[in-house]
């Protein structure tokens, strides 16, 4: 984003949870796959890892624009974008990396929430443990980006589990003073 | 006649805001920058560091500047963005003058007749009414240099008492209370003492939003296992999951400090020796807060008794603490109250002076800080010296090389300014960097005063709401155009270091005063060659006050990333924790406890007006929204008002998400979606004020003032709403 190299198109995605209950919100980087479903149901064949596994952007003269990366991918990373007419993802801002930077996302970003660096460097800076295994129904995908899990006692990460830990179930304390309109 | 010359439509058809989507030359990933500049953010006190990219004179990008410690490279959307804002399609390019026959409204005008009239303008006023029937208003997100310049240019060339500054809308409760208290108006520590806070308590601020960086401070501080207190009406982004939340109504957040003081004494969770040796007025503030149990403040705040208990046990338990604050508690007509509550917990744990302990304001403005220290305001002359002071006036007379007679006295803070106009006293005004008609309380009162005036110029580098009522606008420079300095929330004085020249015949904000200063016939107290000797005389004339720069230079600055004040020497390292040893800035070294009793806001609600009214800032949006407003992905990522409510309430107005609801006010009223979220108390509403006209959350709030600070009650206001 912010780059003649992405043409100023932002490539993650910010999630807004469910703001009618909570601030909530996910930013939804490439996970990098091992092995990327995006790649593997592209008809066109559009769609490479680099060597370090990068999953790189549809490759504009192969892409045909199906759209198929963005109904398989489990993470709902690409996006087909009309504009351009091509399928258009986060590349870990390879002209970043390349060059020992981290990606900008990663740079600027004010809670560190997203962060980019060793993992060394992570477990000296950082609390919590880092999982990269997750599992979608049957399928378990493993990727070059770390999540941080409280412990991994766990092992893979169940995606489509349901429940979430809600912090203030009742913030107001409505059910201890009463209704306060 | 400061009226406007056009309709508000045609104005903006005319002058934006438009949206600036692309750098200037569109996107190149191959493109070849002529330099790239270490400089800072111009959106919040926090001052991120920042390169910004050059080519051909524009700027056309930026890169994180991992180097600079404050940030390492981190930068919320308004810095991201902030590149947009130069080769922007409204960018004034020449001055002009309001005329009404024209279909722009205004004609193009050389400097010479811009500042000719202005000149002409001044003395007519000034011999007619009185000198101090000129005023000038400015703003803190100007420089160090231009905040110590206008101080002295409205002194000295002007010859007015009447200045104030746009921190009289943001900072200056925080800034009376610390001086009360403590002595001097700084926050007492360096950020890198969040990380080393056992409990870190955020009362009245949104940090997520707008003080984004600050955010990872208090993650690194929960890393280590700190514990997270938040005190708001709304569960804002970092009250989500914190271990505490306080959700106080707006308008009581005294109670709630006055009922943990209660429960710290009762507790004994006292720093006897800390009180003993370094403080006075312990008994005074014990004495207010006798009566404040828990279970009363829970009747006034609506925060649950056993929360206080836990809040007072966090806190006070706790071997090192931090207790921050901002608009949230210091935006009341008792303002000054909220904060001197707020540092009474402090003195009674000994938390002051110590790594990871203090009580500290957030600042809010770009140089909000050091905007507020070297006679910009109404009562002040450099180095937050005072301008009834004989000793103080004869100082600063001997730097500016004029007689103390010379220096007028006191004036009257920004929001008597306004009235002052409206009541037909004050008839001229200059104002930069600041957009009443936005940022002021009231805003169809502030129409109604800009309306009166005989003459306003403004300097200004957009055509803002208020200088579309100008009689004459000098195009004056965006931050990346000037150098100089600023001070930002941490009291590290940093260096702004000028990217490129004004595009067109604009000029430089310093050169236009000068300018002027010497049209008025001062040229004798106003011949610099550059910024630097500004800089320069301000620490000579700042040394020896409390905010003393003595030994700052441009060169140290810049070199050593920044240089926290008092520098008292040359070669001084420099302070960035304050009150270290228990010595504090009153002339005996104590800090002052005050007696905090409860009272009221100035307005409450009642049956006509049900409701309580808070307003903010979004984090895509900076202050009145002159510059952000005109940059497409802050516009997009929030593009108008919204009125947050709770589903409950919701519900008993018959109103869904997205529903037009009116909300009215004693003052006004503003038609604006519902946004029905359950995190605001279901007897409160937020709208954010970034917006002008129809869309000002300003229609509805209260002028009223707190009577120390002078600060309006932009946080407390009785409406009522209707489906629409």
């Amino acid at each position: 984003m912010e780059c003649g190299t992405h043409r100023g198109q932002s490539l993650i995605h910010l999630e807004v949870i469910d703001r009618a209950t909570t601030t909530q919100t996910a930013p939804m980087v490439c996970m990098h796959c091992e092995d990327p479903t995006c790649a593997q149901v592209c008809p066109a064949d559009a769609i490479k890892q680099t060597e370090e596994g990068i999953v790189q952007s549809a490759s504009k003269p192969r892409c045909i624009g199906c759209s198929n990366c963005v109904l398989a991918c489990p993470f709902g990373v690409p996006k087909y974008m009309a504009e351009f007419d091509q399928m258009m993802k986060c590349d870990m801002c390879t002209d970043r990396t390349s060059e020992g930077n981290a990606p900008m996302c990663a740079s600027v970003c004010p809670s560190e929430a997203l962060w980019y660096g060793t993992i060394d460097q992570f477990n000296a800076t950082r609390s919590g443990s880092l999982l990269r295994d997750f599992m979608f129904g049957r399928q378990q995908v493993r990727t070059k980006v770390y999540t941080v899990v409280d412990d991994l006692g766990a092992g893979a990460l169940d995606m489509l589990a349901s429940g979430q830990r809600n912090w203030l179930d009742d913030p107001f304390g409505i059910e201890e003073i009463g209704v306060l309109a | 006649m400061a009226k406007t010359p056009l309709t508000d439509e045609e104005l903006i058809s005319r002058y934006g805001p438009h949206l600036n989507e692309t750098p200037p030359g569109g996107w190149d990933a191959g493109l070849e920058v002529d330099r790239v500049v270490n400089t800072h953010c111009c959106f919040c006190g926090q001052q991120c560091g920042i390169k910004l990219k050059v080519h051909k004179n524009a700027v056309v990008g930026f890169e994180p500047w991992y180097e600079f410690p404050f940030n390492e490279g981190k930068l919320c959307p308004k810095g991201v963005k902030r590149y947009l804002q130069g080769s922007h399609p409204d960018r004034l390019l020449h001055p002009m003058e309001r005329d009404p026959s024209s279909p722009d409204g205004f004609r193009q005008i050389t400097w010479d007749q811009a500042l000719d009239r202005v000149v002409a303008e001044i003395r007519r006023i000034q011999a007619t009414y009185g000198d101090d029937a000129f005023a000038m208003l400015s703003g803190v997100s100007l420089t160090n240099e231009k905040s110590y310049l206008i101080g002295k240019f409205a002194r000295l060339a002007l010859h007015t008492a009447n200045l104030d500054y746009n921190g009289r809308y943001c900072m200056v409760s925080a800034g009376a209370g610390g001086k009360k208290a403590l002595g001097v108006d700084r926050a007492p520590n360096p950020w890198s003492d969040i990380p080393l806070a056992d409990v870190v308590w955020i009362a009245g601020s949104n940090v997520a939003e707008t003080f984004p960086i600050t955010t990872s401070y208090i993650w690194r501080a929960r890393d280590r296992g700190a514990k997270l207190i938040i005190q708001d009406p709304r569960v804002v982004p970092l009250a989500r999951t914190a271990d505490l939340f306080l959700p106080v109504r707006p308008g009581t957040d005294s109670a709630l400090f006055g009922a943990v003081l209660n429960v710290l004494i009762r507790r004994d969770w006292l720093d006897h020796e800390f009180i003993d040796a370094h403080t006075v007025g312990f008994d005074e503030a014990a004495g207010a807060a006798a009566e404040m149990t828990p279970q009363w403040a829970a009747g006034i705040t609506g925060v649950p008794a056993a929360r206080i208990e836990q809040a007072a046990e966090l806190w006070g338990t706790a071997a090192t603490g931090m207790l921050f604050h901002a608009r949230g508690i210091e935006q009341h007509t008792k303002g000054v109250d909220n904060v001197l509550a707020a540092i009474n917990l402090g003195l009674a744990t000994g938390k002051f002076g110590k790594p990871g302990c203090g009580v500290s304001t957030i600042t809010g403005q770009g140089n909000g800080q050091g905007g507020r220290e070297h006679g910009h305001k109404c009562d002040q002359l450099p180095g937050n010296r005072d301008i009834t002071n004989p000793e103080h006036r004869a100082h600063v007379a001997q730097v500016w090389g004029c007689d103390a007679s010379e220096i007028p006295g006191k004036g009257i803070p920004a929001q008597e300014i306004l009235e002052a106009i409206h009541s037909g006293q004050i008839k001229g005004l200059l104002s930069i960097c600041f957009n009443p008609m936005v940022s002021a309380p009231d805003s169809n009162f502030t129409r109604e005063a800009l309306d009166k005036l005989e003459f306003y110029a403004v300097i200004d580098f957009f055509l803002s709401e208020s200088a579309q009522h100008a009689d004459v606008v000098l195009a004056g420079s965006l931050h990346e155009e000037e150098d100089g300095t600023a001070t930002s929330g941490e009291g590290r004085i940093i260096k702004i270091n000028a990217a490129v020249s004004p595009p067109g015949e604009a000029r430089r904000d310093g050169e236009i005063l000068l300018d002027l200063a010497a049209r008025l016939g001062k040229q004798r107290y106003f011949s610099y060659r550059d910024n630097e000797e500004i800089f320069d005389e301000l620490c000579i004339a700042s040394a020896g006050g409390t905010a003393d720069y003595r030994g700052a230079t441009w060169q140290r600055i810049e070199e050593e990333m920044g240089l926290f004040w008092p520098i008292p020497e040359v070669g001084h390292p420099g302070t960035p924790r304050l009150f270290e040893g228990g010595k504090f800035f009153h002339p005996d070294g104590k800090a002052r406890f005050h007696g905090v009793p409860f009272r009221e806001s100035a307005e409450v609600v009642d049956d006509e007006y049900p409701i309580w009214l808070t307003t903010g800032r979004v984090v895509s949006q900076y202050l009145s929204g002159t510059q952000t407003r005109r940059i497409a992905g802050l516009v997009e990522q929030y593009p108008e008002p919204l009125c947050e409510m709770h589903s409950l309430l919701a519900e008993q107005l018959g109103v869904s998400n997205g529903n037009l609801v009116t909300v009215s006010s004693r003052r006004g009223t503003i038609t604006l979606p519902a946004n029905v979220v359950n995190t605001i108390r279901p007897d409160t509403v937020f709208i954010p004020y970034h917006w002008p006209g129809a869309k000002a959350a300003n229609q509805l709030t209260n002028r009223a003032v707190d009577p120390i600070s002078k600060m309006p009650e932009f946080k407390v206001a009785a409406v009522r709403i209707e489906p629409a």
